[in-house]
């Protein structure tokens, strides 16, 4: 089955998604702790961080109020001798030149550092899925899309790295320079600070209004955005119907009504937040004025210089600046944390159980292939049993054929047989060992499998048939594509086996491809052959050579061949006749024939006009 | 990309007034630094106080004004810039709906959906930017430039050298970094891939022990990702501080001289500190020009893609009003003749023919058989019919008329068409058997699936034709899906009916019963099939067995086992000699 939903095009992924806003995680606190233990190794450097980040934030604090006594000192040499002592002015300037140099020094340093942090959190971050990945049963990847997964790895860590590089240490600066700015103004003059606190708050006020607002409108856009993609994506993939039904007319008019509600929730968005600046500012203004008269009154009593008074108004429009910025913060904290959630939720899942304890192994030279199925019952999910208490015994060399009506359980029991689903009930054993007892590697090594489903990888045609076996050498590859009868096309690319197989596996046809992973079967040289429907995409005429080949593959060996064509079924040993899950009949062809049950029935449909 | 503004052509009108409100706005901003200046040094050196109220309430009023500026200018921007992305993403989509197959072979269908997506969102981010930002940035530089020189002319070359320094500066990021920012976007690319790969072919990885080598590929994009990504950001973590340090120190030389000139009488304090202001502005401004250099590489790729489609022609027209002819859908006029007349076919790009002098007659009433090798060119014979693509040589005829002098709309009005995958949107089972016939009854519907066989799955589901759909019709099995498929077509109730292949995913039962109703129930109907298996076609009044893309061999069943080759090959293949009588 093909999980791929929307969402799953490659290029639609990359920086640049931002945090969604208006995200809230399921437990913020859990996943905060969580995230933090990934930080842990760095503790030391975070502290020098943090150390570097105030410091900075120290010193730009600090330097308006000098560049405020230099500008008092020059009106004050001025009125009391007409003249500027520039010694002393160069003095001060010197200072604060070594202060600037130091704060933006510091800033990059603390920034610099963060930023292998981030980087290097980010990396263990994908690391621990990439890794995971393999761990989980097949279980947990049922329930999900590909599109969903996919997207953690991408968007979701991308938006913990910009988090933590950016605003980890933003909220740092960001506090500090709010209490520091408190206590110059108020160093200054506590009259003065007043008046301005009491204007400040009205723009954090109207900071909040515009931020919900937004955001409301931020969330319909990315809701908006999700359906219009998905019905572009919907209507490109299934282009040919859309043309063969006539189509175009409703997935048109269909796309106009969503792509009106996107414009109205986009510009919104939009707007709104662009109201903060503009906001922000005039209410700095409004602080200013009011100052001024304040600080005139006061520069008049002569309780405060001009430097003061010039040094104060820096204060102002640096006051209001982090306030914004904080909102943003909190914001992004909540969709990282979200993000967080879903990336952590994915490293910390449950995984398969331990194998360590299991040694049993089955000794290749001894090797028959004798396969027992005993009592087996299993379900996907616990309430619905699909196969019932299923008894069955291969011998070795034989060749067992699997049928029946789709969805009767067929593929389901190459997969159990393979572990990669745990049975209910009852047990299989392969040579008398039971397969639960093996590890997984162990048994699964003896098993080569052609699938339904052609998997080829983003690499060359070697690589993708050394698959089978990656000690391989070059001479074995091409005898096993010789035997898949693949090797003459293949010489016929213009790369031969250096061609690339493109992502969309589109320069090769679906029947070559099924050949390929025959080839790569073939290389892989297992004991026990499975066989999914394998040949019902390649052509007739291929598929007689490829038979050949593979019964010389299977020659001696146990395999099961899971097919539609009666025909490939007709020289098996043993077909199994599935249906509902039970193997209803099970025999030799003719046998079955003389039986004129279900079997026979399916057989004789052929004939039917 | 140029062909791109027309999409803001008819705002022009409405740009100009933006413009101008960023004028108003930046002019605004201009003048509050002159008044900051007049209330220190009229209002608070001189213990005015009223005239720091008066000049106050003024500043108040024009920040006020200049505050209503730029409200409006957020306002006409955001609407611009959506709009105008609305109409580009409206374009792009009919233009993709009108493509015929081979536009999607040349752009591919995942690079459709992006530049349909993707890129149009990058263009919308940043005409916004564009317009409030960077087109106040030279108003604002060249107003600051205007009052900085006015209040000081002789101080005017700390401006330049700030300029000079910050110029060199931004050059020097932007040659760093903007190579680097598309190899980051292709190594996110190429880690989303062998993500992907990874879970769709996780049986095969686990089958064979593989997941070590998947670990290592993974982990090799990873470690490059990650250290391009450390010097990327840490070269663009520079600008910030560098930029402050440079506004800093031009601030610190403004005192310096500035004081030189105070001492000489030449200058007041105030408009020093107003002359420190207009250079902060000019500094800012001319950084949020520099952001255009960032943003612009990434906008111009995403705008050319845009282009590239736009401008982008399907071969497949319909003809001229006075070329075209009709065939109506009534019984009566319709008869169903499809002739394929010294058929040849080559791709767009390919040397070789795929189809090759094909000549044959599909009657109406009798099934046409398609049979062959892998590559020999069946699909792309019945591609032909409903003009995914046109022949490169002779002529398809319905009823005597070219195909290509019909209207497209109603070429495939009279064919019903099962593709060899089957395809099913997100909805119900009911909204997708509507697909093939809007005003289709309960009654046509129940008829149609149930000569699809598919009547008995849809009645066992709990909400049978309401059954959600999700979508690439996951939640339903292949078989049920292909069933789904044809019945859609036969709701459509056509004339003709091809059938790729339509049939390989049902077992043997159910492919007699539905070619049993079929022949029944659609008696008159002309229907072309292409298959593998013989079984389908035993009886068919006309096989056609190709190979190479060339026609081996034409006739009937028992014709084709004495005298064709081919045939005979891929019958025995199936059948026994007994089973063949």
């Amino acid at each position: 089955m093909n999980k791929q939903t929307k969402g799953n095009n490659s290029m639609r992924f990359g920086p640049g998604r931002a945090a969604v806003p208006g995200e809230k995680p399921k437990n913020f606190k859990k996943t905060m702790k969580a995230l933090l233990s990934y930080l842990k190794p760095y503790r030391l450097k975070l502290v020098f961080i943090f150390i570097f980040a105030i410091a900075s934030t120290i010193f730009s604090i600090v330097s308006p109020k000098i560049l405020g006594s230099a500008t008092d000192y020059i009106v004050d040499s001025l009125k009391l001798s007409g003249m500027v002592d520039f010694s002393r002015l160069f003095y001060i300037l010197t200072i604060l030149g070594a202060l600037y140099l130091l704060s933006s020094l510091f800033l990059y340093i603390q920034s610099f550092m963060m930023i292998g942090i981030s980087q290097k959190v980010t990396y263990a971050l994908r690391k621990d899925m990439s890794e995971k990945m393999d761990r989980l049963p097949l279980k947990y990847f049922d329930s999900k899309t590909h599109g969903e997964i996919l997207s953690r790895v991408t968007n979701d860590i991308e938006t913990i790295n910009t988090t933590l590089g950016q605003s980890l240490t933003q909220i740092v600066t960001n506090v500090c320079t709010l209490v520091g700015v408190l206590v110059m103004m108020l160093s200054i003059n506590w009259i003065m600070t007043l008046v301005a606190l009491l204007i400040l708050p009205l723009s954090s006020g109207l900071i909040m209004l515009i931020v919900k607002r937004s955001q409301k409108y931020f969330a319909n856009q990315q809701k908006f955005l999700g359906e219009i993609n998905g019905h572009i994506e919907e209507m490109y993939t299934g282009h040919i119907i859309v043309k063969a039904f006539n189509g175009e007319e409703d997935s048109i008019k269909k796309f106009e009504k969503v792509n009106n509600k996107l414009y109205n929730s986009a510009w919104k968005s939009q707007f709104f937040s662009g109201l903060m600046m503009p906001m922000m500012n005039f209410v700095g203004n409004l602080a200013f004025v009011f100052v001024c008269v304040v600080g005139g009154l006061l520069a008049a009593r002569g309780s405060v210089s001009i430097g003061q008074i010039q040094a104060f108004l820096q204060y102002i429009k640096q006051f209001n600046h982090p306030i914004a910025q904080i909102a943003n913060v909190v914001n992004v904290l909540q969709s990282t944390a979200a993000a967080a959630e879903r990336v952590l939720e994915f490293v910390k899942e449950e995984e398969e159980l331990s194998e360590e304890n299991k040694h049993a192994k089955i000794d290749q030279n001894k090797f028959k292939g004798d396969i027992t199925f005993n009592n087996l019952s299993f379900g996907y999910n616990e309430d619905t049993i699909i196969i019932n208490d299923f008894n069955c015994e291969v011998k070795s060399g034989q060749k067992v054929a699997i049928v029946g009506p789709t969805g009767a359980g067929k593929t389901t029991l190459v997969k159990i047989l393979m572990r990669f689903y745990e049975l209910n009930k009852g047990s299989i054993e392969i040579d008398g060992v039971n397969i639960s007892d093996m590890s997984r590697d162990n048994l699964r090594a003896l098993f080569g499998m052609v699938l339904q489903d052609t998997w080829l990888f983003n690499g060359t045609i070697m690589e993708n048939i050394r698959y089978g076996n990656l000690e391989a050498s070059d001479e074995e590859v091409y005898k096993a594509a010789k035997a898949a009868h693949i090797d003459h096309f293949i010489n016929t690319l213009p790369q031969g086996y250096e061609t690339v197989i493109n992502e969309e596996a589109s320069n090769i046809s679906q029947g070559e491809k099924q050949l390929l992973t025959i080839a790569r079967a073939i290389l892989s040289n297992r004991s026990i052959m499975i066989l999914d429907e394998a040949t019902s995409s390649v052509d007739t005429r291929t598929e007689i050579l490829i038979q050949m080949a593979m019964n010389n593959l299977m020659h001696g060996r146990t395999s099961f061949i899971i097919a539609h064509r009666l025909s490939t079924i007709k020289d098996a040993d043993v077909i199994l006749v599935i249906n509902n899950g039970d193997i209803v009949e099970k025999g030799s062809h003719e046998e079955l024939m003389k039986r004129n049950g279900f079997y026979a029935n399916l057989y004789n449909s052929q004939f039917k006009q | 990309m140029i062909k791109l503004l027309k999409y803001y052509k008819p705002y022009t009108a409405l740009i100009l007034l933006t413009l101008l409100l960023l004028f108003l706005q930046v002019m605004a901003d201009l003048a509050l630094p002159n008044y900051m200046a007049k209330i220190i040094n009229n209002g608070i050196a001189l213990g005015n106080i009223s005239y720091i109220l008066i000049k106050g309430i003024q500043m108040l009023i024009i920040a006020f004004i200049g505050g209503l500026c730029a409200v409006g200018v957020g306002f006409f921007a955001s609407r611009i810039a959506a709009k105008s992305s609305m109409h580009m993403r409206e374009d792009v989509f009919k233009k993709v709906s009108d493509f015929s197959n081979a536009e999607f072979d040349k752009f591919s269908t995942a690079s459709l959906i992006t530049r349909s997506t993707n890129d149009i969102q990058q263009i919308q981010m940043v005409s916004v930017m564009l317009l409030r930002m960077v087109c106040m940035a030279p108003i604002m530089g060249i107003g600051a430039l205007i009052m900085a020189y006015k209040s000081s002319p002789s101080m005017s070359w700390t401006i330049f050298l700030a300029l000079v320094i910050v110029l060199s500066i931004m050059i020097t990021f932007f040659f760093i970094t903007s190579s680097r920012f598309k190899k980051l976007q292709k190594l996110v690319d190429k880690l989303n891939l062998i993500m992907n790969e990874r879970l769709t072919g996780m049986l095969v990885i686990r089958a064979f022990n593989t997941q070590s080598y998947e670990e290592k590929r993974f982990d090799k994009t990873n470690k490059e990702l990650t250290s391009l990504n450390l010097f990327v950001n840490r070269v663009m973590t520079f600008m910030m501080p560098m930029m402050m340090l440079i506004m800093n120190g031009v601030s610190i030389l403004i005192v310096w001289t500035g004081a030189k000139m105070i001492n000489m009488g030449a200058l007041e304090v105030g408009d020093m500190l107003a002359f420190i202001q207009y250079t902060m502005m000019i500094i800012m401004s001319f950084m949020l020009i520099s952001m255009v250099f960032i943003m612009m590489p990434k906008a111009l790729v995403s705008g050319q893609r845009i282009a590239e489609v736009l401008q982008t022609q399907s071969n497949i027209k319909d003809p001229a009003e006075n070329k075209t002819k009709y065939l109506n859908k009534g019984e009566s006029e319709l008869k169903g003749y499809v002739e394929f007349k010294n058929v040849s076919f080559h791709y767009p790009d390919a040397a070789e023919d795929v189809i090759h002098d094909l000549s044959f007659t599909a009657k109406p009433g009798e099934t046409t058989a398609l049979i062959g090798s892998t590559g020999s060119g069946k699909s792309t014979v019945v591609n032909l019919i409903p003009r995914f693509y046109d022949v490169t040589q002779g002529e398809i005829l319905i009823d005597g008329v070219d195909i290509r002098d019909m209207k497209q709309n109603n070429l495939r009005d009279i064919i019903g068409y099962v593709p060899q995958k089957a395809v099913l949107f997100s909805g119900t089972i009911e909204s997708n058997l509507l697909y093939g016939d809007k005003n289709a009854s309960e009654k046509e519907l129940i008829d149609a699936s149930e000569i699809a066989q598919a009547m008995e799955f849809i009645s066992e589901k709990p909400q049978g034709f309401d059954t959600e759909i999700s979508q690439g019709g996951t939640n339903v099995s292949g078989g049920q899906k292909q069933r789904l498929s044809i019945a859609r077509a036969l709701v459509k109730n056509p004339k003709i009916f091809i059938f790729d292949d339509s049939f390989s995913a049902l077992d043997y039962e159910t492919d007699a019963l539905l070619r049993n109703q079929l022949k029944e129930k659609k008696k008159d109907s002309t229907k072309i099939i292409v298959t593998q298996r013989i079984s389908t076609i035993k009886n068919a009044e006309q096989i056609i067995v190709l190979d190479n893309g060339k026609m081996v061999g034409k006739g009937k069943h028992s014709e084709l086992m004495k005298n064709c080759q081919v045939y005979k090959e891929i019958a025995l293949s199936q059948l026994d000699e007994e089973e063949l009588q």
